[in-house]
């Protein structure tokens, strides 16, 4: 791909109007207006390229992987493994069997807790989790505590929507069998330092679970210089199609764990008396894959590539930037969540408009943002909220879309405040 | 579709100042809606004089959509009996789910200030939560979502 060429200018900050071109959907209209996609936490959208690497395997080389000794067959296996190698890369691990496709974060994290957590974990056992976790984070915990009889721990968060260090670390016990947090918050945008959480776990010899749904679209991410044992995040969030994720694992710790689903692909011999699992990472891969999303899923990664982690970082910043200052001029605009350190994310609620009355102006504007809990209830909980407006941003927004945001919000006012 | 449609001045206005806005501490009836998708969250309380509504309220949090309904609705119920007040349930549920019937709006009173809902899928559910929560009072249902 020499995307790179096009789409960084000779400042080498990113050309927006170069790649808003490469997003199809972003020429369409709502409601006869241009569309401003600030819904990217929720979604994100796709680049012609990852539209295209599928439309192109399914014309030209679909067919069953590991399987066939055709010519189909092999290029779709030399494809969608071609496509691991991607994410490895991507995210440094040490080796593709430590790269396992799945539908997505929700499916990774519940992987680890049923193949992880449920063979060892006991009454007594303790996971520690935080108070801003989205419910994929939250749920499969509940499930496994309810199947082992182990014990949920939350760490507390801070009014600025920060998990509470301190707090944390006098929670993690000699029963404290997992850490399981967020790396950024997909209701707030605060990134967590997580550095920090996983040294204090690690020091008691506890392993750490990030849950990157939120980090993976927007910064570098390196699991062996973060030192985390899980890792999971999903295509659909950062360009790539909609049902399929990564789970990243630490070799020794997916070794000594059974597989959690059985069927084909995931065995190396059957009979009935005895069946011999296959090795890392299709120990974890039953039945056939998603191997067009896989190959979409290696795309995108082509693609954010070829644009530079470091370059869609900076410019998602300074979309951030420039939203506080703008939003902070609309009359009545709480925010709610203002770490420091922040994902290019800003959640908010305007005095006497209900955020679904908001989402539902701003949607006559051209404008989509996410209202609504956010699948995050706790968190609306500590605040005190029933739901917050969220805006949040990817690297082919613009200043004019927030200028369109800012505007619809005036509007929202006008007719309801 | 207009916005306007939607936010009627009817509806801008009983959201801002919904009437029935309060709790009856000594209650005949009770019931609680909540729909999680906005997290809209009411209480209907209701009153009982034989088979009469003698008074009728509601208190939570919701859009401009779900109090202004329920806002509407405590008018419009107040003092009808149980049987009319399912008659009206009955008649709202038609007029905001249903294009291929023909529903005498102007029979409905303010009611109908509700009809432009019918036009905005996602927030159907915002406007009949009140209805759907009178309805479990009235069957002495303590609970009700509209997911």
């Amino acid at each position: 791909m020499n995307a790179v060429h096009v789409l960084v200018s000779d400042s080498g900050a990113l050309d927006v109007d170069a790649i808003r071109r490469d997003f199809p959907v972003l020429e369409r209209k709502v409601r006869g207006l241009p569309l401003s996609y600030l819904d990217n936490a929720a979604s994100s959208q796709r680049p012609r390229a990852v539209i295209d690497a599928m439309s192109h395997y399914y014309e030209n080389s679909h067919a069953n992987v590991h399987r066939g000794v055709h010519t189909l067959s092999q290029e779709a296996t030399d494809l969608f493994e071609g496509a691991r190698e991607k994410v490895r890369r991507f995210v440094n691990a040490r080796s593709t069997r430590e790269v396992i496709f799945v539908r997505g974060t929700t499916e990774a994290i519940n992987l680890v807790a049923q193949s992880y957590g449920r063979p060892t974990f006991g009454p007594g056992d303790e996971i520690l989790v935080s108070w801003l976790e989205h419910h994929a984070n939250i749920v499969p915990w509940q499930m496994l505590c309810q199947q082992t009889g182990a014990t949920l721990k939350v760490a507390p968060i801070t009014q600025s929507g920060e998990v509470d260090f301190d707090a944390f670390a006098a929670l993690l016990s000699p029963r404290t069998r997992l850490v399981a947090l967020a790396h950024v918050s997909n209701a707030l945008g605060t990134v967590i330092p997580v550095h920090r959480f996983i040294a204090a776990a690690r020091a008691r010899g506890v392993p750490v679970l990030l849950d990157g749904a939120q980090a993976v679209p927007h910064m570098k991410v390196d699991v062996q210089e973060l030192d985390c044992d899980f890792y999971a995040f999903s295509g659909h969030k950062m360009c790539g199609p909609t049902g399929i994720g990564v789970l990243y694992g630490r070799e020794s710790l997916l070794n000594a764990m059974p597989p959690w689903q059985g069927g084909g692909d995931m065995i190396l011999a059957v009979s009935f008396e005895k069946t011999v699992y296959n090795g890392l990472p299709y120990k974890f891969e039953a039945g056939t894959p998603d191997i067009a999303g896989a190959i979409g899923l290696g795309a995108a990664i082509d693609y954010l590539e070829s644009l530079g982690m470091e370059r869609i970082a900076a410019a998602e910043h300074a979309l951030l930037v420039y939203a506080n200052e703008r939003l902070a001029t609309v009359p009545g605009l709480r925010f709610v969540g203002t770490a420091p350190e922040k994902a290019a994310v800003v959640s908010f609620t305007i005095d006497k408009v209900h955020p679904h009355d908001l989402g539902t102006i701003l949607d006559h504007e051209g404008v989509a943002i996410r209202t609504g809990h956010h699948c995050a209830m706790p968190v609306m909980e500590f605040y005190g909220l029933p739901a917050t407006a969220r805006a949040s941003f990817a690297f082919y927004n613009t200043r004019a879309e927030i200028d369109r945001l800012v505007e619809a919000l005036h509007t929202a006012r006008e007719m309801l405040g | 579709m207009d916005l306007k449609d939607l936010y009627r001045d009817v509806i801008v206005d009983h959201n801002r100042h919904p009437r029935n806005f309060r709790e009856i501490p000594d209650a005949d009836r009770r019931a609680d809606g909540f729909n999680p998708l906005c997290g809209d969250k009411l209480t209907v309380f209701v009153k009982l004089d034989g088979d009469r509504i003698s008074d009728v309220s509601f208190n939570g949090s919701g859009c401009a959509i779900s109090v202004a309904s329920a806002s509407l609705l405590t008018e419009s119920v107040m003092g009808k009996t149980i049987a009319e007040a399912e008659g009206l349930f009955s008649q709202m549920h038609q007029l905001l789910t249903r294009d291929d019937v023909d529903i005498d709006v102007s029979s409905l009173g303010k009611l109908g200030a509700l009809s432009g809902v019918r036009e905005f899928p996602a927030r159907v559910k915002c406007a009949s939560l009140c209805w759907h929560t009178l309805d479990a009072a009235l069957h002495q249902q303590d609970q009700v979502s509209t997911e």
